[in-house]
C-alpha cells in the first residue's frame, strides 16, 4: 500500500463538506487551548455559551432573532461573492436600509399595515441597494477597489444613522436619548407569541430560496457565475461585465438593506445607534463558510448566532461578548487555511499498482 | 487664522496621522512583496492592546512599544502561513484577521480599559531645530515614536529604491519567479515582509494607546487600519507618498476637532464622516489621474505555487 497525495481535477463534494466541518471543530479547539492558557476553563465557556443559547426557550428565541439578520446579510453578500465582487459594505447598507424603513414610518405614521410593510421593504432594499450600487458604480467607472469604497462606505452609514437619531429624527418626547419615536403597531412585524423571534423569519427562507432558483436556474445565475471565475472568458462569451458588476452590487445591497429593515420593523421598534452589533461583518464570515451556497447560509447563521447569543451569557462568567468575535475569526482562518486540503485528494495505491506507474 | 492655531492644527496632523503612517508602511511593505494583508485593523488593534497592557504592567512604555511590535508580527505570522504556504484566499484571511484581532484585543484588554499609564510618550523639542518659525514647533515639538516615524519612512524608501535587498523586494511582487529562479527564497522573504508589516501595524496601534489616546477602549483604531490600507492604493506604493497621505488624515481628524474648539457649528457626525469620504474621494481621483491603471506590483495578492511556474 502507497498513500499518494494529488492535486484533484473536479471539486470532491465530500471533502468539501467535510473539510470545513473539521475546520470548524479544530478551531474551537484551538480556542479551547486559548481559553486554558488564559486562565478560563474552556468546557466551562463552552457549555455556558451553548446551553445560553439554546438550553431554554428564551435562548432559542433569541439565536432565531440573531439568526435572521446574518443569514440576510450572508445572503446578500454571496450575491457579490459570488462573481468575486468583494462588498464588505453589508454593514453600512444595513444601516441606510433600516434608516430608510424608519423614514417611511415617520413620514407616513397612518399607513395600514399592509401598505406600511410593503413600503418599508421596498425602501429598505432601495437604500441599501442603492448604496451597494454607487460603489459598484465607483468601480465599473473609475476601478475603485470594492473593498476600500464599501468599507468606508459602513462607516459613513452608521455616522448618518447617528447624525439623523441625535439630530432631525430625535424624539422631541424621547428625554433626550438618541432614538426616533417608537414605531406604530402598523410598522411592526408580527412576532411568536410573546417570544422576540418574528415573522422575518420567513423572509430569510423565502429570499433563501428564491437566491437558490435564480443562480441554480436562471441565465444570469449562470453569467455570474462565469464572471467570478473567468472574467476574460465572460467577456469573450459576451456577458456585459459591467451592468452586472452594477446589479449585482444592487442586489447584494438590497438584500442587507432588508436585513435592517427587519430589524428595526421585527425587534428593535424605533431608529437608534448600534442597532447592529456587526452584523454586516460576520456575514462574510458566513458567507464563506457556506460556501456561498443559500441553504447553507442558513445553516450556518443558525451556528454563528449560537455563538453570538453565547457570547452575551460569557459576561456572566467576566468575559467579553467579543470573544464571540474572536471565536468567529479563528473559525475562518481554519477554514480558509484547510481549503487546500478540498483541492489535493489522498490516492490509496496498492504497492503492485504503485510500482507500474513508477 | 492666527499663527498659533494654525501651528496647533499642523502639529495635531503629524501626531493623528502618525499611527496611520506606521500602520501603511507596514502594509506598504507587505504589498510589495506580493500579499495583500487586510488584517491591519486588527493588528493594530492587538497592538494597541498587548502594547497597553505591557506598559502599564511593567511600567515602561518602549516595553509595550516591544510588545506590540511582537505582537503585530505574530498576528502577520498567521496570515503569512496561511496565504503562503496554504495559499490561501488572501482576501478572506485578512478579513478573518481583521475579525479575529479584534475579538483578541477586546478579549485581552478587557481589564485595562479606562485605566490611565503612569508614563506615556512625552513631547520633546529637538535644540535648535523646533526653534525655526512654525516648522519648527510643527515638525520637531513632538513624541519619541513621532521622531522614530520619520525615520523610518526615509529608511523604507532607501531600503526599496536604493539596496539590492529592496530591489528583491520590488520583484517579489512583481515576478516571484524570476526572484526563485536566482535561487532566492521568495517563501522565506514572503514571510519576512509580511511580519514585518504586521509589527509595523501593531506598532502602529501602539501609538495609539501610549501616545495619542493614551488609554485602551474597544475597537479604538475606528477604521485606522482600513484607512492605512486605501492610504498604501493612493500612495501608490510609496513611501513618500504615503506619509503626507497619512498626515493629510491626521489634518482632517485634526481640523474636525479644531472647528468644533472654535465653536463652529458642524455636527460631530459630519466631521467623522470626512476622513472616509475623503478616503473615496482621492482613490477616485488619483484614479482618474492615472487613468484607471495603479502601478501595483504585478503580482499582488496571487499566491507563488512551484507547481505551476
Amino acid at each position: 500500500m502507497k498513500i499518494k497525495v494529488q492535486k484533484s481535477l473536479a471539486p470532491n463534494l465530500t471533502s468539501q463538506i467535510l473539510v470545513p466541518i473539521f475546520a470548524v471543530l479544530a478551531s474551537l479547539f484551538f480556542c479551547a487551548i486559548f481559553f486554558a492558557l488564559t486562565g478560563k476553563d474552556p468546557i466551562e465557556v463552552y457549555s455556558t455559551m451553548f446551553s445560553g443559547a439554546l438550553g431554554s426557550e428564551y435562548g432559542i428565541s433569541e439565536t432565531f432573532v440573531k439568526m435572521i439578520p446574518l443569514a440576510l446579510c450572508g445572503l446578500g453578500v454571496a450575491v457579490a461573492f459570488r462573481m468575486h465582487l468583494w462588498n464588505i459594505g453589508a454593514e453600512g447598507q444595513f444601516y441606510m436600509g433600516a434608516c430608510a424603513a424608519t423614514w417611511v414610518t415617520l413620514s407616513f405614521p397612518t399607513l395600514p399595515f399592509f401598505l406600511m410593510i410593503p413600503a418599508m421593504i421596498i425602501m429598505g432594499a432601495l437604500a441599501g441597494g442603492l448604496w451597494g450600487l454607487l460603489a459598484g458604480w465607483f468601480k465599473v467607472k473609475w476601478q475603485v477597489d470594492e473593498i476600500i469604497s464599501t468599507l468606508m462606505m459602513n462607516y459613513i452609514g452608521i455616522l448618518w444613522v447617528d447624525f439623523l437619531v441625535y439630530g432631525a429624527w430625535r424624539d422631541p418626547e424621547g428625554k433626550n436619548f438618541p432614538l426616533t419615536a417608537a414605531f406604530p403597531a402598523a410598522a411592526m412585524l408580527p412576532t411568536f407569541g410573546s417570544l422576540r423571534v418574528h415573522y422575518g423569519i420567513f423572509f430569510v427562507f423565502i429570499l433563501a430560496l428564491i437566491f437558490w432558483v435564480v443562480f441554480k436556474k436562471s441565465k444570469w445565475g449562470y453569467e455570474t457565475l462565469v464572471i467570478g471565475s473567468n472574467p476574460i472568458a465572460a467577456k469573450y462569451a459576451g456577458i456585459n461585465i459591467r451592468s452586472n458588476v452594477l446589479l449585482a452590487m444592487f442586489i447584494s445591497g438590497a438584500l442587507c438593506g432588508i436585513a435592517g429593515m427587519v430589524e428595526v420593523s421585527g425587534v428593535v421598534g424605533k431608529l437608534q445607534p448600534g442597532i447592529s452589533p456587526g452584523y454586516g461583518y460576520t456575514a462574510i464570515i458566513v458567507a464563506w463558510l457556506a460556501r456561498l451556497h443559500p441553504l447553507a447560509i442558513v445553516g450556518v447563521a443558525f451556528l454563528f448566532a449560537v455563538i453570538h447569543v453565547g457570547g452575551f451569557m460569557l459576561q456572566t462568567m467576566g468575559m467579553p461578548s467579543a470573544t464571540a468575535t474572536m471565536l468567529q475569526g479563528a473559525m475562518l482562518f481554519f477554514v480558509v487555511g484547510s481549503d487546500i486540503l478540498t483541492k489535493y485528494e489522498i490516492k490509496f495505491i496498492s504497492s503492485k499498482e504503485g510500482e507500474k506507474n513508477e | 487664522m492666527n499663527e498659533t492655531l494654525l501651528i496647533s492644527i499642523l502639529a495635531a496632523s503629524i501626531t493623528a496621522g502618525t499611527p496611520i503612517l506606521f500602520a501603511a508602511l507596514g502594509e506598504l511593505i507587505t504589498e510589495r512583496s506580493g500579499v495583500t494583508n487586510l488584517g491591519v485593523d486588527g493588528m493594530m488593534l492587538v497592538g494597541a492592546a498587548t502594547g497597553f497592557m505591557a506598559s502599564v504592567t511593567f511600567h515602561s512604555p518602549w516595553l509595550g512599544v516591544g510588545v506590540a511590535l511582537l505582537a503585530g508580527g505574530i498576528m502577520a505570522l498567521i496570515h503569512a502561513y496561511l496565504t503562503i504556504t496554504l495559499r490561501a484566499n488572501q482576501v478572506v484571511s485578512g478579513l478573518a484577521l481583521a475579525l479575529f484581532g479584534s475579538g483578541l484585543s477586546s478579549y485581552l484588554g478587557k481589564n485595562y480599559v479606562g485605566m490611565r499609564p503612569e508614563q506615556t510618550f512625552e513631547k520633546l523639542a529637538v535644540p535648535y531645530l523646533s526653534n525655526i518659525p512654525i516648522i519648527g514647533p510643527v515638525i520637531f515639538k513632538q513624541d519619541a515614536l513621532v521622531y522614530l516615524s520619520y525615520g523610518l519612512v526615509v529608511f523604507v524608501a532607501f531600503y526599496l529604491y536604493k539596496t539590492r535587498a529592496g530591489l528583491f523586494l520590488r520583484a517579489l511582487g512583481e515576478n516571484p519567479a524570476a526572484v526563485d529562479a536566482v535561487g532566492v527564497n521568495v517563501f522565506g522573504l514572503r514571510y519576512l515582509y509580511v511580519i514585518i508589516g504586521g509589527a509595523l501595524a501593531g506598532l502602529g496601534g501602539a501609538y495609539l494607546s501610549l501616545a495619542y489616546a493614551p488609554c485602551w477602549l474597544e475597537n479604538m483604531t475606528a477604521g485606522r487600519g482600513w484607512i492605512a490600507v486605501a492610504l498604501v492604493i493612493f500612495a501608490l506604493w510609496d513611501p513618500w507618498r504615503a506619509l503626507v497621505g497619512s498626515y493629510l488624515f491626521g489634518g482632517i481628524d485634526a481640523l474636525g476637532f479644531h472647528l468644533q474648539v472654535l465653536g463652529i457649528p458642524v455636527s460631530i457626525f459630519i466631521l467623522n464622516m470626512m476622513p472616509y469620504i475623503f478616503t473615496i474621494v482621492v482613490l477616485i481621483f488619483v484614479l482618474i489621474r492615472r487613468g484607471g491603471r495603479l502601478a501595483a506590483p504585478q503580482s499582488l495578492g496571487l499566491p507563488y505555487d512551484r507547481e505551476e511556474r
